[in-house]
């Protein structure tokens, strides 16, 4: 059996009064690439922000590394290894590109090269071109390359993707699922939330579907694009 | 105007800009990342003050050097950066999450803690600093004499905000920072442990602060005053400048140095006055500052809960009231001292009455209500002691004078919401307090004024006492009429989301303000009455101590409930007559028994805090 990076079971979690998540199972495996699909409001973002400890879980267990990560601090979270590249990209506009690599690098785990912003401009050449240009002054798809780098700065071992390809011109979506199966190529475990089929079927070995806040089908991404129920069941709106 | 003398206002203007910058900095750099308005950041350059007159002379007794000197300053910023750090630890870490009025009043009751320390440690007489060898000499500027330290001065602010530029640029910490300030718990998402970035930023902060403090003792003595008069001034200049904002604290500090300069001349006494009114233009002009952004300010909780429920009183609470009121009506059974402490109890009921429709009700936190008491105050007794009036028209007059100013400052305030509002409020508090501090010839100064006695007709303490119960309970009754009326509902609506209430249809602003004077209208027949109870009038009735005093009653009696803040303020009121003659140390008390009301709250808040994130 492939070594488990990632394990989650029995997560709930909510806002306020508001309950999201009831009881999320999932997990990660060594260097795959899974999708976590599901329509608008399913529980993808609240999945991965109980997972990365910006939301307190209320229940459940999620382990990583082989450690139990429930309830620490989202800074003890990411130096375990796990990156998170949020779904409104949060990049810090006022610095420059530099700057905000510097923000995400954190030293390689022993035995591995550490990534460097030289070998992310090879994956993302337009960065290198404005690698002193603030933020700010980049454009969404610009800013979402920027926002990958500066996780993968800090040399994860294994990454939440928060809906990459949102909003983005086809063109740059490609360069995402490069992006993608690079991070794959590296040895990089991804979970990837996603809404359209066709980016996480260029991407993903697996696909997981959530829907109001449990996970309710999960298999190969061939059978998910094969099987037209599911399909109509939980993704087409 | 003769250029030599232009010159030389203009240099003494860019010294004491420069001085101010230096301080400002440390607080703005403080509120960029841990979003706290540090009321203690006076504190601290105090502290810098009484660190260096303590550290220099000691460190000139081996050399008269100018290196041993410079020395001694730079030891007492780190000594008073390593207070901040202990401020970070021991306070701030817990506060982070609470709403912004409780992060406001804990800083505060630090600095009521310091002044007890300070004076504990090093006494209540001025303490005067050794001049800076090598600079004590005048330079001459075409033939004025310029003193040489005020010129070094000048060179200091663009020195330190050079430095500031090359810590916030070229270091990683600096590079954090300037990230936490965007979105810290990104930066926390990205591996950096907060808790550290923090414990820094509050280092170089009240470092700063220290260094400013410790700069001054050649020019002024170190003495216990100096906190509060100075935080009111990096207040506004952080404020024109944009929370946050290194260089907008730069550019701000300036504009107040040169417009003191030369305002000094046209204005000699309300230079103060001048600096507000560029705060106020730039407020209305650039809500977040010359330099700033919204982003830093808003979508934060500034406020507890407030008032949700506003039904009558239950059969319980009925009684409850009417078993006070007959209390307080049987009190001449008592004893003379009853009858003070019950009118007095009063008085300050109705004052938190009056807030708590702001804050509870309203959502606008006023840290300086004690503004429209005071005005209120000297409305009447002015009246009384200049004019010759008597008591009767004089009451009538305290409620304009209290809602005239709130019209006149509550006309900014409700254009801010948030952090920058409650501190315009007690900006304007602070302009009232100078104001009526330094028009000596008028309002008598720190002495204030005595002679403010009732009519013959209510001379007498019970039947002042029973005055004052008519027209407080009064008061109350009609201000809870309006709470409960659909303009008490249209606040609310405001407070709760001032976007939707404007969305449908709700003006907003002038809602607000029409509260706001009313409040202050209340708040003033409050001070009016107190005049007369006392006999006097003096500033501390417009003072920051005494807003903060209103504010710790509403939040003892619970600002949720309509008539909470009335037991909150005789309880407050009670113990602290009680207390105060025990004790010399009543500022330590008090500083403490908030900081441990602002650290017991934790489950409510938490609460407000999930559904706000």
């Amino acid at each position: 059996m492939a070594e488990r990076v990632l394990e989650v079971s029995g997560l709930s979690a909510g806002y306020g009064p508001a309950e999201v998540l009831f009881g999320v199972a999932l997990h990660l495996d060594r260097g795959e690439v899974a999708a976590l699909m599901g329509r608008n409001g399913a529980g993808k973002s609240t999945t991965m922000k109980a997972i990365m400890g910006l939301l307190t879980p209320r229940a459940g267990s999620v382990r990583f590394a082989g450690q139990d990560i429930a309830g620490l601090a989202p800074y003890r979270i990411a130096r375990l290894g796990l990156g998170y590249v949020p779904e409104d990209r949060r990049i810090f506009t006022d610095l420059s590109v530099m700057e905000n690599l510097e923000v995400g690098r954190r030293a390689a785990p022993a035995g591995r090269a550490a990534w460097t912003a030289e070998r992310l401009f090879e994956i993302f050449p337009n960065l290198a071109e404005m690698r002193h240009r603030r933020a700010s002054a980049m454009s969404g798809g610009e800013q979402q390359m920027l926002t990958i780098a500066r996780t993968l700065m800090g040399n994860p071992e294994a990454v939440l993707l928060d809906e990459p390809s949102e909003g983005l011109a086809p063109v740059i979506v490609e360069q995402m699922a490069e992006a993608v199966l690079r991070m794959k190529a590296e040895g990089i475990a991804v979970l990837v939330s996603e809404q359209d089929l066709d980016f996480a079927a260029a991407v993903a070995d697996r696909a997981l579907i959530l829907e109001k806040g449990q996970v309710r089908w999960e298999g190969p991404i061939a059978t998910l694009e094969a099987d037209e129920d599911v399909r109509r069941t939980y993704l087409t709106v | 105007m003769e250029l030599d003398f232009v010159l030389i206002q203009a240099l003494s203007g860019l010294a004491s800009a420069s001085s101010l910058f230096v301080i400002a900095s440390g607080l703005t750099i403080v509120f960029g990342v841990t979003r706290i308005v540090n009321f203690a950041h006076g504190s601290f350059y105090m502290l810098g003050a009484y660190a260096a007159v303590t550290i220099v002379p000691w460190l000139l007794e081996f050399d008269r050097s100018p290196t041993l000197f410079f020395a001694g300053v730079i030891a007492s910023a780190l000594v008073v950066g390593m207070l901040g750090v202990v401020m970070e630890v021991l306070l701030l870490r817990r506060i982070y999450k609470v709403p912004e009025l409780f992060q406001l009043l804990a800083t505060f009751g630090v600095v009521l803690i310091v002044q007890d320390l300070v004076l504990l440690a090093w006494g209540p007489v001025d303490i005067a600093g050794p001049r800076a060898p090598g600079l004590r000499h005048g330079v001459y500027i075409l033939d004025q004499r310029f003193p040489a330290y005020e010129l070094f001065l000048i060179f200091v602010g663009p020195a330190v905000l050079a430095l500031l530029w090359l810590l916030m640029h070229r270091t990683r910490f600096g590079v954090l920072i300037r990230a936490a300030t965007q979105d810290r718990e990104m930066v926390g998402a990205l591996g950096v442990n907060q808790a550290m970035l923090f414990t820094g930023t509050l280092f170089l902060g009240a470092a700063l602060a220290g260094l400013g403090g410790a700069l001054q003792i050649p020019r002024v003595s170190a003495n216990a005053h100096m906190d509060l008069s100075v935080i009111t001034e990096a207040f506004v200049v952080t404020v024109i400048g944009g929370m946050g904002s290194v260089p907008g604290a730069f550019l701000a500090a300036l504009l107040i140095g040169l417009l003191q300069a030369f305002g000094v001349l046209v204005f000699p006494k309300i230079t103060l006055v001048l600096a507000f009114l560029l705060m106020a233009v730039v407020l209305v002009v650039k809500p977040w500052g010359l330099l700033g952004k919204p982003d830093v300010a808003s979508g934060r909780a500034v406020l507890p809960e407030g008032i949700l429920d506003p039904r009558p009183l239950d059969r319980f609470g009925k009684v409850l009231a009417g078993v006070a009121v007959l209390a307080l009506l049987a009190l001449p059974l008592l004893d003379d001292y009853s009858v003070k402490v019950g009118t007095e109890v009063l008085i300050f009921a109705l004052a938190a009455f009056s807030l708590n429709f702001l804050v509870g009700n309203g959502g606008i936190v006023s840290f300086g209500h004690a503004a429209y008491f005071g005005l209120g105050a000297y409305g009447a007794g002015m009246l009384v002691t200049k004019a010759g009036l008597s008591m009767e028209p004089a009451l009538l007059a305290a409620p304009i004078a209290g809602g005239a100013a709130a019209a006149l400052f509550g006309f900014f305030v409700v254009r801010l919401s948030g952090i920058y509002l409650a501190m315009l409020t007690m900006a304007f508090a602070q302009i009232a307090y100078a104001v009526v501090f330094q028009w000596v010839e008028v309002t008598g100064g720190d002495n204030g004024i005595v002679g403010v006695w009732p009519s013959r007709w209510a001379a007498s303490r019970e039947v002042y006492l029973y005055l004052t119960a008519a027209l407080s309970i009064a008061a109350i009754l009609f201000l809870t009429r309006v709470i409960r009326a659909p303009f008490g509902a249209t606040l609310r609506a405001a407070r709760d989301s001032a976007a939707r209430a404007d969305a449908i249809g709700i003006d907003v602003r002038t809602h607000r303000w029409l509260g706001f004077i009313l409040a202050g209208a209340a708040a003033g027949l409050a001070g009016g009455l107190y005049a007369f109870s006392k006999g006097s009038i003096d500033p501390t009735l417009l003072s920051i101590p005494l807003s903060v005093d209103f504010l710790s009653m509403i939040l003892l009696g619970g600002i949720q409930s309509v008539f909470g803040p009335l037991a909150g303020a005789a309880a407050f009121h009670a113990v602290k007559d009680q207390l105060m003659p025990l004790t010399d140390h009543w500022r330590l008390l008090l500083g403490l028994a908030i900081i441990a009301m602002v650290l017991a709250f934790p489950r409510g808040l938490a609460g407000l805090r999930r559904r706000a994130a």
